[in-house]
């Protein structure tokens, strides 16, 4: 039974489409008004209020905490600086990716670890030895993602003081009301400008109000979970049991993948430190993957001349759909698309999936299943790049 | 050195744009000229009060072809279309009637004034669908000549033919309704609350000098439902930064295709030598070469300004003399220092960031159109309002608004006085008939700008302040657009094309005669 997140009784006046989702144990609003699109469009338009404070949230001190870091993570943390935050995967030994999350070092030996599934126990049996201490804090802070081109704009006004304009992406920065502090990360989930802000949960619901009033005049608008998914597969994000499964659920071998079959090759350093999966992933990369994580744009007049065919306008998944769906070329399935959505702001249907590797390049048609009025066809889709939205705002830093 | 390219556009009108944008998308040199300093014609965004951004004339976008999107990659350049897809009605004694996205919400709402209603609007909107259907098929083809012996054209006519006898009894004969009857007659079948039959007759007067109880305008609303067949896509829709974002995403698709835009060069004349357009000159008296000519203007403009007459058959020139561009509508836009308060509208971003419609009945919008049929402008106006702000936070300062009303009626000819002399009486006839229902609106106004018809033709060049580039009446649909014979884009002299919402399938901003006109041109292979 899911319980309430700290911002729960801001949330439920809200709620009047009554739509609600479990995530981690906590219940989640997947849209607040009659329509999800207006909260997709808050994201894109104006800014949008998302409760993500179901993530798991740890901290990672003591002098061997940057040892620890760079043993777990994938990406070389030394590297980061102090306020800086890594997007990283983690793996098993095998090179099978675990989990997905960010890295923020909030000291020289002092960091906070996002991520989708628990992780406390792998985390502490890593550290053995170490002079190290892992907390889980998942509970002690509420989290609020302030996302879309307005989100900068309010956050100036919610707190004047904060370096704002000059906080470049994936960096963090601390603020603070009249009444309690709050830490901002310019991360997101929506591949826009945006903010995501972690406050003491006893303060949650006053970060809320603040927050709210201020948006008032800058059309911000709480959003949910099914606005944030239309979002992020705009934005060529992965999620963890959908595009992938983690090592800890997989039940059979195929069922895993390594960063680099997850498009992550960019967050792997194999000449940083010795991280779990290394050398695996090392014989990986010189033998090549099994799989390549690819974005797909179907075809539209395929897919407009097949409903025509039985008198119907093109009937393509609103929300993002989760159900997998054949990737085929020549006849042979390749692959599968795990993620699609019919992006509203650039009229097309797009995807996110997986082919084996050497089938198919970039660019290239493939043949993906669509289902008209219960019978199951074939159109084309084209292979890009898993990337189909990326403003210049999502990066820009703004002179002071 | 005099540089030659392979088309010139006149008028950087968003159908303009659209067509040089798919020219030099075939690789043609093509050069945009636009007499105004900004870009967009009728879809233009200004600042015209400081901070206050203005989208000054068109307001909304309903059937942007979505393959323009896709195929200009729109996106990329900027474009968002919002969706807007509410309406509210205020009512004199403080009710008010809602549509919206939720449909039980809109169910019990129509509900309150009959239940009847409420179960019709579902089986209207169905029958809707089928008749845009039935009729979008004519949107999206090149009009065939009936007048023809050509065996394409008989081809396209049968083709036709064949797509209309498909159609079942029942729906043919809707469509035979549809496009003889009135919009409120038409609606009275289906419904019988006045403010709803009202409201939504309104879209069928838009634009036009008629009344919803003038034969004819059920076929306009059916030219608004055509959005509603292309499942995801929706009918109405609001764009970032104004309708001035539209022109300003395919201006720079056209750009980076290699199109070259030059604002503040009018044309005074199209260039014809032996029979063949082939170049223009400017009110500067430069001249400019191409091989080919395309006129996004209206058909007065098109053939009777920037043509000599000599060139025309005396057919078309009586045609084009005799085509309705009665302008009918005027736009009143106000930058206000605050929300303003609705007496009798619920208050909150779900119901302002939609449409609002002053129509409380159809013997209200009778009336107004009365007045106009005189020479006079309605005392009670039909109104349309939105307020951008709400709907793109970036059109005004925060905390501040823009409101943007479209007005009917307001005849272009007055039949005393002149527009000068009658502006700002127009204008406060609005905010005299707004401030019923939004007591406080007066004091909130920080600028107004009043639009009279006389203003749309003065300051875009639409004929009589006709935002279609002529009415949108069967009688000047289809192969009637703008002039029998000449509704394949084409025009008596070679090379010389018509690209803008006087062809066929009309106005709004759908960018489709852009686009048609486009791949017509590029058929002849002029150039």
């Amino acid at each position: 039974m899911p319980i309430p997140t700290p911002f729960h009784s801001r949330q439920l006046p809200l709620v009047t489409s009554q739509e609600w989702r479990e995530w981690s144990g906590y219940l989640a609003p997947i849209t607040y008004g009659p329509s999800y699109e207006y909260e997709y469009y808050a994201i894109r338009n104006a800014a949008a209020l998302i409760d993500v404070s179901p993530l798991f949230k740890y901290e990672i001190s003591g002098s061997d905490a940057t040892r620890l870091a760079n043993r777990i993570f994938t990406r070389n943390i030394e590297e980061l600086n102090i306020g800086q935050i890594g997007y990283t995967p983690w793996c098993d030994d095998h090179g099978k990716v675990i989990d997905d999350g960010t890295v923020w070092r909030l000291e020289e030996n002092r960091y906070r670890v996002t991520a989708a599934d628990p992780n406390l126990r792998w985390f502490q049996d890593v550290g053995y030895a170490m002079d190290v201490e892992v907390h889980d804090v998942s509970t002690q802070y509420a989290a609020l993602a302030l996302q879309g081109p307005q989100a900068r704009n309010i956050l100036m006004q919610l707190d004047q003081g904060a370096p704002l304009k000059s906080l470049p992406y994936y960096q963090l920065t601390y603020g603070e009301t009249r009444r309690f502090p709050f830490t901002i990360t310019r991360t997101g989930y929506t591949g826009d400008l945006g903010y995501e802000l972690w406050v003491e949960a006893q303060h949650a619901e006053c970060l809320w109000d603040q927050l709210m009033g201020i948006g008032q005049d800058y059309g911000l608008t709480p959003a949910g979970l099914a606005a944030l998914d239309m979002a992020r597969v705009e934005a060529g994000l992965l999620l963890i049991e959908v595009d992938y499964i983690s090592a800890n659920t997989a039940l059979i071998d195929s069922q895993l993948s390594s960063p680099y079959e997850l498009g992550l090759s960019w967050t792997v350093d194999l000449d940083g430190g010795e991280f779990i999966g290394k050398q695996a992933l090392i014989t990986e990369k010189r033998k090549g993957s099994d799989w390549t994580f690819v974005g797909l744009e179907f075809e539209w007049l395929e897919l407009e001349s097949i409903f025509k065919a039985v008198d119907l306008p093109p009937q393509v998944a609103g929300r993002a759909n989760r159900d997998p769906i054949p990737i085929y070329k020549w006849g042979e399935q390749i692959g599968q698309v795990t993620s699609r959505v019919f992006s509203p702001i650039q009229k097309k249907y797009i995807g996110l999936g997986t082919v084996e590797t050497g089938t198919a390049k970039l660019g290239e048609m493939v043949d993906v299943e669509v289902t008209v009025e219960y019978s199951r066809q074939r159109i084309r889709a084209k292979l890009v790049k898993p990337q189909f939205f990326s403003p210049k705002r999502k990066r820009a830093v703004l002179d002071d | 050195m005099t540089k030659r390219y392979d088309a010139i556009i006149i008028g950087g009108g968003h159908n303009g744009l659209v067509t040089a944008a798919y020219l030099a998308r075939a690789g043609k040199k093509v050069l945009v000229l636009e007499q105004r300093h900004v870009l967009g014609g009728a879809a233009t965004t200004e600042e015209i009060y400081p901070g206050f951004k203005f989208t000054v004339f068109s307001y909304v976008v309903s059937l942007l072809r979505p393959e323009i999107i896709r195929d200009l990659e729109l996106t990329k350049h900027g474009l968002t279309i919002l969706p807007l897809e509410s309406t509210v009605t205020p009512l004199p004694g403080g009710d008010y009637i809602y549509r919206g996205p939720d449909h039980w919400k809109t169910y019990r709402n129509i509900a309150r004034f009959s239940q009847r209603d409420a179960e019709a609007y579902d089986e209207y909107s169905r029958m809707m669908y089928y008749m845009a259907k039935a009729v979008k098929y004519i949107l999206e083809i090149i009009p065939p000549d009936p007048t023809s012996l050509k065996p394409g054209e008989i081809g396209g006519l049968l083709d036709m033919a064949r797509h209309f006898l498909k159609l079942p009894e029942e729906q043919f004969y809707t469509l035979v309704k549809l496009m003889t009857m009135s919009s409120a007659d038409f609606l009275e079948e289906w419904f019988e609350t006045d403010p709803l039959i009202a409201t939504m007759s309104a879209s069928g007067i838009i634009g036009t000098f008629l009344g919803p109880r003038s034969p004819g305008t059920a076929y306009v609303l059916l030219h608004h439902y055509m959005g509603e067949i292309d499942g995801v896509f929706r009918a109405w829709g609001f764009a970032k930064g104004g309708t001035g974002g539209i022109s300003n995403a395919i201006a720079s698709a056209a750009q980076s295709l290699g199109a070259e835009i030059r604002t503040e060069a009018r044309v005074a004349e199209v260039i014809v030598k032996n029979g063949k357009a082939a170049g223009v000159t400017l009110e500067n008296g430069d001249e400019i070469y191409a091989k080919t000519v395309a006129s996004s203007l209206d058909p007065n403009l098109t053939f009777l300004e920037l043509l000599d007459e000599k060139h025309l058959p005396d057919e078309l020139l009586d045609d084009v003399r005799k085509y309705k561009t009665r302008g009918s509508s005027g736009k009143v836009n106000l930058a206000l220092d605050a929300l303003p308060e609705f007496k009798s509208v619920p208050q909150g971003r779900e119901v302002l960031r939609g449409a609002i419609s002053f129509s409380p009945s159809v013997n209200y919008l009778e009336r107004a159109y009365d007045d106009a049929k005189y020479g006079d402008f309605s005392r009670q106006p039909y109104i349309d309002m939105i307020l951008p702000s709400m709907i793109d936070p970036e059109m005004a300062p925060p905390g501040k608004h823009v409101m943007s009303c479209f007005v009917q009626y307001a005849p272009y000819e007055l039949r005393e006085g002149t527009w000068d002399d009658k502006r700002e009486a127009f204008g406060d006839a609005v905010i005299n008939t707004l401030s019923e229902h939004i007591p406080n609106l007066k004091k909130l106004i920080l600028h107004r700008q009043v639009l009279t018809p006389y203003d749309i033709e003065q300051q875009i060049g639409l004929s009589q302040g006709n935002i279609f580039q002529g009415e949108l009446s069967l009688s000047q649909l289809f192969f009637l657009r703008p002039a029998p014979g000449y509704a394949k884009y084409r025009t008596p002299v070679r090379g010389y094309y018509q690209c803008g919402s006087a062809a066929h399938p009309g106005g709004g901003i759908t960018g489709a005669p852009g686009r048609l006109a486009a791949f017509e041109i590029l058929k002849d292979g002029l150039l």
